[in-house]
């Protein structure tokens, strides 16, 4: 049970101080989330955290490889625009 | 010690037009704060339109993170509210921003004031900025601290902030009505949950009018930013403009919506229009009677370095400032010196424009129509920058009231200096359209070419004035087209009108 953060994330630390479990750490080129830490916040938050601050569509996996925040669930936009 | 009768005799002269306290000289922007507050704003560039001309300003990108979304900014760039999207700042840590600023305030002694305001929101990243603070507090005095916030945890942090001698904060308020916010904030991050549409817009409103009470009620100054976005918020920022000014905020700075489709935001993406260069004078013109209206304000960047509307960022990036020598406690000897002398030459002016605006006053009898004029300057308030090298320009209004300031519109110098000028043609053409509606463009030097498209579209160029003080040349002009009965007609054509 742990998320990932992938390529698209943007270095902007929103996540890092709000994990309970200290999981998520600076890295280059992106910040990372150390799989044997990460909780998904089971037991301390009703929702995963850093899932819910993070502002780029797509940026944190789970478990399964699926997006926690897929594209136009944020900011609204509408993929087909994103796409174009 | 300063400041014009303009505005006092301005209130019973002139009911239309203008409502009531922007009218007249540009620095009346002020005149109306009570002596304290003078004090605090006279050198800080962002607050007062004079000191833009002479003091500067930068920010530091340790904020990367926010806590909210806006339809306007695409995080995978900077905020685009405080900072022009589509570049990414250098984000620094607290440590190398301290040294940044060290190293600007030793480079650019007329750098008065260090402001944190993203790239994501300052107060998100309430460590990042708090360091940074403390550590100037400590080893760089003389520098004044601001901080720009959406405002969302803006009530949680007033305590510590008032702890660093932070006298001014800004908070963007785009709206005071939940609806409006839903159409403006998709999201908030609130108590560890993200919180879509209405409510989250409704606890921002909350939050931001919270903070803007408790600010003014430490005397810390506040200043409330706006973004005006045609058909969502534009005829709701006059009761924002209200509502603010009657809680304590000591300005207000109506900026235009950026939103070009290539930044990739959500009103980029969907074909929201930003305000015409008109739309956004009459919406600060409206505004205004209720507030002091800020006009000059560049939406820069989170990283920006210099005086407005210039940029000196890339003199001190990282591996830049990590080979300088600073010698601060030389350094703030230095600026206080700067600084004296720039303050002494800002009174010596106050001086002179009381005589003669006690003689303006004497002319004052017949009522002309005001006259747009763009002005082509590099800084210090003279007219001191060739038309073909402008890449922006500051619009003036005289009219029989006097002389104000309006605004700047940008543009792409017409011709970057050099023999060739490539493109020159299509980038006066951009220039011509961003001056509609004036009527005389002052600048130190004007070529031949741009001449008669200029006048053709019923700009007339002027270089006559090059290095005279923008106010003075402007109400000379002013009073040549008085002589030549430029002024009259219009007004009577008007009238047929009305």
């Amino acid at each position: 049970m742990a998320f990932e953060i992938i390529e698209s994330c943007t270095n902007c630390y929103a996540c890092e101080p709000l994990c309970p479990s200290k999981a998520i750490y600076e890295a280059k080129p992106h910040f990372l989330i150390d799989a044997e830490k990460c909780t998904e916040c089971a037991g301390d938050f009703e929702e995963p955290q850093c899932a819910s601050i993070c502002p780029i569509e797509g940026a944190i996996l789970n478990e399964d490889g699926v997006e926690l925040n897929p594209p136009g669930s944020l900011t609204g936009i509408p993929p087909e625009k994103l796409a174009a | 010690m300063e400041l014009p009768v303009l505005n006092n005799t301005e209130s019973e002269a002139a009911k239309g037009g203008c409502s009531s306290g922007s009218c007249g000289s540009t620095d009346d922007q002020m005149n109306h704060l009570p002596d304290s507050i003078r004090d605090k704003v006279k050198n800080h560039p962002c607050y007062s339109e004079e000191a833009h001309h002479y003091f500067a300003r930068m920010h530091v990108a340790v904020a990367p993170a926010c806590n909210i979304q806006c339809n306007y900014c695409n995080r995978k760039y900077d905020c685009s509210n405080e900072s022009r999207p589509g570049v990414v700042s250098e984000v620094l840590n607290p440590k190398q921003a301290v040294k940044k600023v060290m190293a600007v305030a030793a480079t650019i002694p007329q750098m008065t004031v260090l402001g944190i305001a993203g790239p994501g929101d300052a107060l998100a990243n309430p460590q990042r900025t708090f360091d940074t603070f403390r550590m100037l507090n400590e080893q760089a005095p003389d520098i004044k601290l601001c901080v720009s916030t959406n405002g969302l945890n803006l009530p949680a942090n007033v305590e510590e902030m008032c702890q660093y001698n932070i006298d001014h904060v800004t908070i963007t308020i785009n709206c005071v009505d939940p609806d409006v916010g839903a159409k403006i904030y998709p999201w908030i991050f609130w108590n560890n949950k993200r919180i879509k549409g209405r409510e989250g817009a409704a606890i921002l409103i909350e939050q931001q009018q919270k903070g803007l009470e408790m600010l003014v009620a430490k005397g810390v100054l506040v200043k409330v930013n706006s973004v005006m976005i045609p058909g969502v918020n534009d005829k709701h920022l006059e009761e924002v403009s209200k509502i603010v000014k009657a809680k304590g905020a000591f300005l207000h700075n109506v900026m235009p919506l950026i939103s070009e489709e290539e930044h990739g935001t959500f009103y980029g993406l969907t074909g929201q229009r930003g305000p015409t260069n008109e739309e956004l004078q009459e919406l600060q013109d409206s505004c205004a009677g209720d507030m002091n209206m800020m006009r000059h304000c560049r939406q820069c960047r989170a990283d920006a370095v210099g005086l407005l509307g210039e940029d000196r960022g890339s003199e001190f990036t990282l591996d830049k400032i990590e080979e300088m020598e600073i010698d601060y406690p030389a350094a703030m000897k230095m600026r206080a010196e700067v600084h004296a002398a720039i303050n002494e030459e800002l009174e010596s002016k106050h001086a002179a424009k009381e005589t003669k605006l006690v003689s303006i006053e004497g002319l004052k009898k017949e009522v002309t129509r005001p006259v747009l004029m763009a002005v082509a300057t590099k800084s210090g308030g003279v007219i001191n920058e060739h038309f073909g090298h402008a890449s922006e320009f500051l619009i003036y209004e005289a009219s029989s009231n006097g002389v104000r300031f309006i605004g700047h519109r940008k543009t792409t110098p017409y011709c970057e200096g050099g023999d060739t000028c490539g493109d020159g043609e299509s980038a006066l053409d951009v220039t011509i359209r961003e001056l509609s509606g004036c009527e005389v463009v002052l600048c130190s030097k004007v070529g031949y070419e741009p001449w008669g498209p200029l006048e053709a579209a019923g700009i007339r160029p002027n270089g006559e004035h090059a290095m005279e003080a923008i106010e003075d040349a402007v109400l000379a002009v002013y009073e040549e087209m008085r002589a030549a009965g430029k002024l009259v007609e219009k007004v009577d054509e008007q009238q047929k009108v009305a």
